[in-house]
């Protein structure tokens, strides 16, 4: 009898302890700097979570090494919303109670918009290496919103000039993901196409992870365009493009920075030639670009992924406003983002007023032997 | 520890160093013809499963001692945990001091805790409702969410198209559940098991695709912002005051649904739900009407989702179909069997113990989901029943006695 | 009319696909009466083992028909092993526990694989060789499927002949059967049902891996979320034909494939789940046992 009480009393005692120390979080000293990254981790979108951790993870390392900002270190929150909003309300909060100073991210669109408004009412600086969704800066709803990416909007613009302009195209079809950012991206594309006149024959939606697309290249093929627009991130588009090289089309392809990526031409394979993308300047010649690379490659072993140049960029910004800054104060870092410069790899960068990088422009490019070749 | 039980050890730890051998150890890249090897980690998964497999048989054992008692009658019929909560000496006290923990909480704790004991509270609410449609009457609901979903975007609309506050949106969220429930109810009266499973799943996804793909009413996957917090008569919160109110408010919301729930479950129509559970045929035979019973479950399981989506949405202020899947109803399901199913403490227990270990697993960072699944699997293995498994309601007539 | 053939062959492609996986899905339930929803996982599982070791093979410079073989080979008694694993751990103590226990811990099974895929794996998409050769005497009929097309069609045929015939006439199939009707009158005319159950999860996983296989090689990418769509797409598929039963699940798993390929090809495919959702819904209103499905009498 005596030792089943004892057991008790050290399960009681062993919950407890778990269930404190669970809600003290980490209390530490005021010294370090924080930095959230919040972002998908898990779930079927941690591929474009993921790589931002790495990149926070190299940049305060490297950061760390030459003794931190101005003589204090800086501490990695990492936080998993798996882009969902209530998850991402969730990470907020519990960044804003481990006292977080910045936070980089969220990853999608629609988890940053529910997070938003918990930094905003704490006053911290949120910044997004991904999240496209037009209304995040242009709304002017979310003061305390940066991002090193630029929008949809200007995106699909530049889409729709190059192709009715350059490529000629009289009739488009628009495919997205139905995501929040797929379709959106989507959507601005459709505008734009029947703003100059362009017959957007087919506007459909293709369902993510499923087995097979070839009704809808089918379809495409018989719709009889010149174009087909991709709203989306590349494992969809390289299966779609896939299929219709292998069926025999000859049709355009053009997407936007969802697959500018060097996975979308490794996992496309020779199918991947003569496919167009829409994305931020091209800067792999940046000696920043090349280290940034080199460390990932070095740390984890393999190639960076989606928005990782961005990630970075987006930590070295924040993490650059508050040296000049002095301080995590909000008001002098919204300043400093304002107006100091600062070198990333995706270019000299600063903030406008709405919060885009300034200095970060776009450009057509062109699958050609393997490599995105940067147009105009 | 004898001889033999290290052998056995050994040879499982040898079989599992086998299985993961591929995936643990190789990285191989497709592209640049490379390959790592890890071997480390075979050792790794050697060492800790030798330790694993002596803990694993040591509860094992016990499990097996406990069932044996079992059959043999010695045990009580009540097990431990349903005597405690049996015992006035024991439960009075406890009710108080669960009652000052709950309403200090929010004065204690950080803000971040107070909002995920509000998501864990919206998950009682759900897990109380959907308990009706599995645990009370046995029908098997893969698509609960989408009542959820359908109470989350009627606020949002509401608010949207005409500014309905937050108080009136309350009872027409649930309404408006509720209509949804009958709605599947109807088709799926003749099916049983996991025919229902498959058609409830489908009509949660049905939900889920047309909020996304019919951007004129519902906008699409961008979702809807700015839906206001929850308001009293018209002050402006901050975000600490607007969390401690809507945690109130939710403690409120729970409170009243476990006084509902525990009134039907005795009620005339909570016994035609168990009746309706334990056999159909019989129940039927019994001249209880197998429609009503089974639209009347549906309906009311969804009522308390929609309720649940409208807090929902007042406490993200921010909707997507992204939060309305199917892994959603699975959490909600598993709430429901962990806790111990047609119990409602049993539930309650379940939701905190589901929302709240994932976000406090959240130390160990990347093995969060990892660990999550694990301890289902380990929770399903020795306790079957759930935390708190279901007392069998006995009546007793008692007659003249003459 | 050419078409009509396209969408026609998209949808069986599609089907296909889905019914390599749902035998698995419908054996496993026709004996233990559990939606085991790890099977999806061991799909991604058998795809990933291929993977890993054609790469391996592919750096070490063996020749492509030794590839594939060994690949496959591998990817099966592989899936297998884990099929076994799983059974034994999440199922096996749940024998006489409540059907929701056990489909909780399948839930849970499925979370652990996906995660341990996920951390061992990272997140990456990983592209698949194409291990299905050109076969030079499919190559004629290249306009109007691709070999890989006919290939997945014709061994999920043979997979389903080969099952059928197994489990009518062998012993062990027998077995089945009978663990299937009545597990307590089985086990009292003499039959391990535990070696019987333990046979279906294998079985059931070198379906579900050969499906991995052929799949990924056909898509030409994977990660480690695969299984969980093509898993439940399966299921709903085993459940349409009417679950339990083999042919029922190749029929479910063809009609839910042409469904989503004719309604994607004339009307959207915005809407192609919605579509198949509510045809799952009306065949079952009309036939609530499946297409294929016995209804059996309930008693009391």
């Amino acid at each position: 009898m005596m030792d089943r009480r004892w057991r008790q009393i050290v399960l009681v005692v062993t919950v407890v302890l778990f269930v404190f120390w669970g809600m003290m979080g980490c209390s530490k000293k005021e010294e370090t700097i924080k930095l959230g990254v919040a972002g998908a981790h898990s779930g079927d979108l941690a591929s474009y979570g993921i790589p931002t951790v790495h990149a926070a993870e190299l940049v305060v390392k490297a950061i760390n090494e030459k003794g931190g900002i101005n003589g204090r270190k800086v501490e990695l929150l990492v936080e998993d919303d798996a882009c969902k909003p209530e998850l991402a309300t969730n990470a907020a909060t519990k960044l804003v109670s481990e006292g977080v100073n910045v936070v980089l991210g969220h990853i999608c669109s629609g988890a940053t918009k529910a997070a938003l408004k918990i930094y905003l009412d704490s006053k911290i600086i949120v910044m997004s290496p991904s999240a496209t969704n037009t209304d995040l800066t242009l709304s002017g709803e979310y003061p305390n919103f940066y991002r090193t990416i630029a929008y949809d909007d200007a995106q699909a613009q530049l889409q729709v000039k190059y192709a009715t302009q350059t490529l000629g195209v009289k009739k488009a079809a628009v495919l997205h993901d139905k995501g929040d950012y797929g379709k959106g991206a989507a959507e601005l594309a459709k505008k734009y196409f029947e703003q100059a006149g362009v017959n957007v024959a087919l506007f459909e939606g293709v369902t993510p992870g499923a087995v097979d697309y070839s009704a809808i290249v089918q379809k495409v093929a018989r719709a009889g365009v010149d174009l087909v627009i991709w709203g989306g991130y590349h494992p969809e588009a390289s299966k779609i493009v896939t299929l219709m090289r292998k069926e025999g089309m000859a049709t355009l392809f053009m997407g936007a920075d969802g697959i500018k990526d060097e996975t979308f031409i490794q996992m496309a394979a020779e199918n991947s030639e003569g496919v167009y993308a829409t994305g931020p300047k091209d800067t792999s010649t940046n000696p920043m670009y090349i280290e940034a690379k080199k460390a990932h490659q070095e740390a984890y072993g393999s190639d960076p992924g989606p928005f990782f140049f961005e990630g970075y960029s987006a930590a070295a910004a924040l993490l650059n406003a508050i040296e000049k800054a002095g301080s995590t104060d909000y008001e002098a870092l919204a300043k400093a983002l304002h107006t100091e410069y600062v070198d990333t790899p995706v270019g000299k960068i600063s903030f406008d007023k709405n919060g885009d990088a300034t200095g970060i422009g776009f450009s057509v490019y062109k699958v050609e032997g393997g490599k995105y070749i940067q147009l105009q | 520890m004898s001889f033999e039980q290290i052998k056995k050890s050994l040879l499982v730890s040898l079989w599992f160093m086998v299985l993961t051998f591929p995936i643990m150890v190789i990285r191989v890249n497709t592209i640049y013809h490379t390959v790592e090897w890890r071997w480390h980690r075979m050792f790794g998964v050697g060492i800790s499963v030798f330790v694993l497999s002596f803990l694993w048989r040591y509860l094992m054992g016990r499990k097996e001692a406990g069932l044996k008692r079992k059959d043999r009658g010695e045990a009580d019929i009540l097990s431990r945990s349903q005597k405690l909560l049996h015992e006035p000496r024991f439960t009075r006290p406890a009710v108080i001091m669960a009652g000052a923990f709950i309403i200090a909480f929010p004065f204690i704790f950080s803000i971040y805790q107070t909002n995920i004991m509000i998501t864990a509270l919206i998950y009682v609410v759900t897990g109380l409702g959907l308990n009706i449609v599995v645990g009370l009457a046995g029908l098997l609901d893969l698509g609960y969410v989408a009542f959820y979903a359908v109470g989350a975007y009627s606020y949002a609309l509401l608010n949207y198209h005409f500014g309905v506050g937050f108080w009136i949106a309350l009872p027409i969220g649930g309404g408006i559940g509720m209509l949804f429930g009958i709605l599947l109810g109807f088709p799926v009266l003749r099916l049983r098991g996991d025919y229902l499973a498959i058609v409830t799943l489908g009509f949660g996804e049905i939900i889920r695709l047309v909020l996304e793909n019919w951007n004129a009413f519902s906008f699409g996957p961008s979702g809807i912002a700015n839906i206001p917090r929850p308001g009293l008569f018209g002050v402006d919160f901050s975000l600490r005051e607007a969390t401690i109110y809507i945690y109130f408010l939710m403690i409120a919301l729970a409170l009243f649904t476990v006084f509902v729930v525990r009134r039907l479950q005795n009620s005339r129509i909570g016994r035609a739900w168990i009746a309706l559970r334990e056999d159909e045929t019989a129940c039927q035979a019994m001249g209880i009407d197998k429609t009503k019973t089974k639209l009347s479950a549906f309906a009311m399981g969804a009522t308390w989702a929609g309720m649940a989506g409208v807090v929902f949405a007042a406490k993200t202020t921010f909707i997507n179909p992204a939060s309305f899947t199917i892994w959603e109803s699975i959490i909600i399901l598993c709430v429901v069997v962990l806790g111990g199913m047609g119990s409602a403490i049993g539930v309650i227990i379940g939701a905190l113990v589901l929302i709240l270990l994932p976000e406090y697993l959240r130390a160990f960072s990347e093995y969060r989901m990892l660990l999550f699944g694990a301890i289902l699997v380990i929770m399903m293995v020795f306790r079957p029943g759930g935390v708190v498994s279901e007392v069998r309601q006995t009546y007793q007539f008692k007659g003249k006695g003459d | 009319m050419g078409y009509f053939l396209d969408l026609f062959l998209s949808g069986l492609t599609r089907g296909s696909i889905y019914a390599l996986i749902a035998l698995g899905y419908t054996m496993v339930y026709g004996i233990i009466q559990l939606i085991n929803f790890a099977h999806g996982e061991i799909y991604m599982i058998g795809a990933f083992t291929a993977l890993i070791v054609a790469g391996v093979l592919t750096i070490y410079g063996w020749n492509q028909m030794a590839i594939i073989f060994i690949a496959s080979i591998v990817a099966l008694l592989y899936s297998m092993g884990y099929g076994y694993t799983i059974e034994k751990i999440a199922y096996k103590p749940l024998r006489h526990a409540p059907r929701l226990s056990a489909l909780i811990s399948a839930i849970g099974m499925s979370l652990f694989l996906q995660n341990y895929v996920l951390l061992a794996q990272t997140s990456d998409f990983m592209l698949f060789p194409s291990l299905i050769p050109d076969f030079k005497f499919l190559t004629s009929f290249s306009h109007i499927a691709r070999p890989s097309e006919f290939v997945i069609i014709i061994s999920t045929a043979i997979v389903m002949v080969l099952l059928t015939f197994f489990i009518k006439f062998t012993k062990t199939g027998k077995a089945m059967r009978a663990t299937a009707q009545d597990r307590q009158m089985a086990m009292l005319v003499g039959i391990d049902v535990n070696r019987v159950i333990s046979i279906t999860f294998i079985i059931g996983s070198a379906t579900a891996a050969l499906g991995g296989v052929l799949i990924a090689s056909h898509i030409g990418q994977i990660n480690f979320y695969m299984g969980f769509i093509a898993g439940i797409k399966a299921f709903v598929a085993a459940v349409l034909g009417g679950i339990g039963s083999m042919p029922g699940a190749v029929l479910g798993s063809l009609v839910l494939g042409w469904t989503e390929s004719f309604f994607t090809g004339y009307v959207s495919s915005d809407y192609e789940d919605v579509f198949a959702f509510i045809f799952l819904v009306l065949i079952l209103i009309f036939r609530p046992s499946g297409i294929l499905g016995r209804s059996d009498t309930q008693k009391v």
